[in-house]
């Protein structure tokens, strides 16, 4: 049942059109038994998938992506579940500060936090390093993480940890049999959440990469400002794959709608 | 109670907060810092950036030259027409998900709002297999007896995949300010005999504005400091605040320049959202009374 009219729903399509266009033109026209870009007519083919596993260049930027997304979306999550159950149970002077300080990244462009990275990294001579890379990513992607185990930290029902901590459980155990539990919702969903910003993420990377450590979105991207091929469709093809993917284990963990849309 | 006993009862939350309070300071608040200084640092084209000798040049230049002061004013009419596109699309259709009914309320809604996980070079290469000069939207034309045209490397295209990737920016939320909605406010006043347009404007849309405000906002700054999006279907000469970022500091290698656009940028940025929460706030307190 709707309660939208025929003009409303006429809308509705097309801006569902709108969105799903790019995105479903690229998983088409990476089947193109063609050289050119054009929506394959007659037959599909695998002839460009091929092409990109004959990429070394690529493969080595996707494991690049893959290690980069997985090592720092774990360090973001060891880093954030800490603070965020310090932000909401301790209370201590500075705390809307540091809530504050550890949310900021969001609102900070990631190109300005490129070249700022880039310039500590010069001064360093870490330039290019895997390793400063990763540290890169988990500053970014940090605040991802620690808003959904915020969300998750705050709205728990606090008596089962009065209840164990009245008990004589230690603050380990505490934390490894009650709370850890009750958030672990929120702390998967925003691993994954941090490893998708992470594995995504071109517009800091670009400044921070050097050939060797070059992420795949980046590889993409100094790729497609050269020349524009079917390959680069199948590479987009198989990026989405992936996310998709990772959305659905999202969807499985925590519910996409509440990462999208904070539902709770 | 001193701060000083209010610290000491607090470090647990000190502990807690340590590894992440040194991770921004040493990749946040220092870089941060560190650049703010470079774009005070005098640059030569044949020695590279003299980090001793410091200059207000830099920031003259970003105010007074015409090339700067264009790319900022482009970059600034391209993030207002976005947010704006960005509105007039994403109010209604978040007020028409609101309306629909379980199961395509949650399908559409993923459906809609999933292309934010989906990598921005994806999407801008959508964009240009679309846009190209044998692109799908020409090929259409043609066929239909028109003649090519050229949308790619114009602000169209840049526009266009802009509200592509900012969209769900406005429509989230929007619709949470419309989840807030409540159906019997609406059901009485069509009862009582209003108009549907006046139930919009005096009911559905008070309640929204919020959601609007922060949604323009939100979407604003990322157009604003947008770099994939120009970066790839802007082309050579249709350049933004970020791409011109990005030409300073890997082909022109005049870093303190890029620095002191990349401040600029931040400011204007930091500005725009702190002014716009005055309004917002200025808002809150007339609705509330106060």
């Amino acid at each position: 049942m709707s309660k939208n009219g025929p003009l409303a729903l006429s809308f509705h399509a097309l801006v569902v059109v709108f969105m799903m266009a790019p995105l479903v033109v690229v998983c088409l026209v990476a089947f193109t038994p063609e050289n050119t870009l054009s929506l394959p007519t007659t037959e599909f083919s695998l002839r460009w998938f091929k092409a990109v596993f004959e990429r070394a260049d690529f493969i080595d930027s996707f494991y690049n992506s893959l290690i980069l997304a997985f090592v720092s979306a774990t360090l973001a999550t060891l880093i954030a579940v800490p603070a965020a159950l310090a932000i909401t149970r301790h209370s201590f002077p500075g705390r809307n500060f540091f809530n504050a300080l550890f949310l900021s990244p969001i609102i900070i462009p990631h190109l300005v936090l490129g070249v700022a990275m880039l310039r500590l990294f010069a001064l360093m001579g870490v330039n290019g390093s895997f390793t400063w890379l990763i540290f890169a990513h988990v500053l970014v992607i940090t605040p991802y993480v620690l808003r959904l185990v915020l969300a998750a930290a705050i709205g728990i029902d606090r008596s089962a940890e009065h209840a164990a901590e009245s008990l004589g459980a230690s603050r380990f155990k505490l934390f490894r049999q009650i709370t850890l539990p009750m958030i672990l919702p929120g702390v998967a969903g925003g691993w994954l959440l941090a490893f998708i910003n992470s594995f995504d993420e071109v517009t800091l990377s670009i400044f921070v990469t050097s050939p060797a450590t070059q992420t795949l979105p980046v590889r993409m991207y100094v790729y497609a400002t050269e020349s524009i091929d079917p390959m680069m469709a199948a590479v987009s093809a198989l990026v989405i794959a992936l996310t998709a993917a990772t959305m659905i284990l999202l969807d499985r963990v925590y519910g996409l709608d509440r990462v999208l849309v904070g539902k709770h | 109670m001193s701060l000083l006993t209010q610290m000491r009862q607090g470090r647990r939350g000190y502990w807690l907060s340590a590894p992440a309070l040194a991770l921004y300071i040493g990749l946040l608040v220092l870089p941060l810092g560190l650049t703010l200084l470079l774009s005070f640092n005098v640059f030569d084209y044949q020695v590279g950036v003299k980090s001793d000798s410091y200059t207000l040049d830099n920031y003259g230049a970003v105010l007074t030259d015409s090339y700067f002061y264009e790319i900022f004013l482009r970059t600034f009419w391209i993030s207002a027409l976005v947010t704006l596109l960005c509105v007039v699309i994403g109010v209604p259709e978040a007020y028409i998900l609101s309306r629909m009914g379980t199961p395509w309320r949650s399908i559409f809604l993923i459906l809609i709002l999933t292309p934010l996980l989906i990598s921005v070079v994806v999407r801008a290469f959508g964009w240009s297999l679309l846009l190209g000069a044998d692109g799908l939207i020409n090929q259409g034309i043609q066929a239909l007896g028109g003649r090519p045209v050229k949308l790619l490397y114009t602000p169209f295209a840049v526009v266009i995949a802009l509200v592509h990737v900012m969209l769900p920016f406005m429509i989230i939320p929007v619709w949470t300010s419309l989840q807030k909605l409540d159906p019997t406010a609406e059901q009485a006043a069509l009862s009582l005999g209003a108009s549907q347009a006046k139930v919009m404007r005096l009911i559905v849309l008070p309640q929204v504005m919020p959601g609007v405000l922060s949604g323009s906002l939100i979407v604003f700054g990322l157009a604003a400091s947008s770099f994939a999006i120009p970066g790839l279907l802007g082309g050579r000469r249709l350049k933004m605040v970020a791409t011109v970022i990005y030409d300073q500091y890997l082909s022109e290698l005049n870093w303190p320049m890029g620095a002191t656009l990349a401040v600029a940028l931040l400011l204007v940025n930091l500005l725009v959202m702190l002014s716009w929460n005055r309004i917002i706030e200025g808002r809150y307190k007339k609705t509330l009374g106060e």
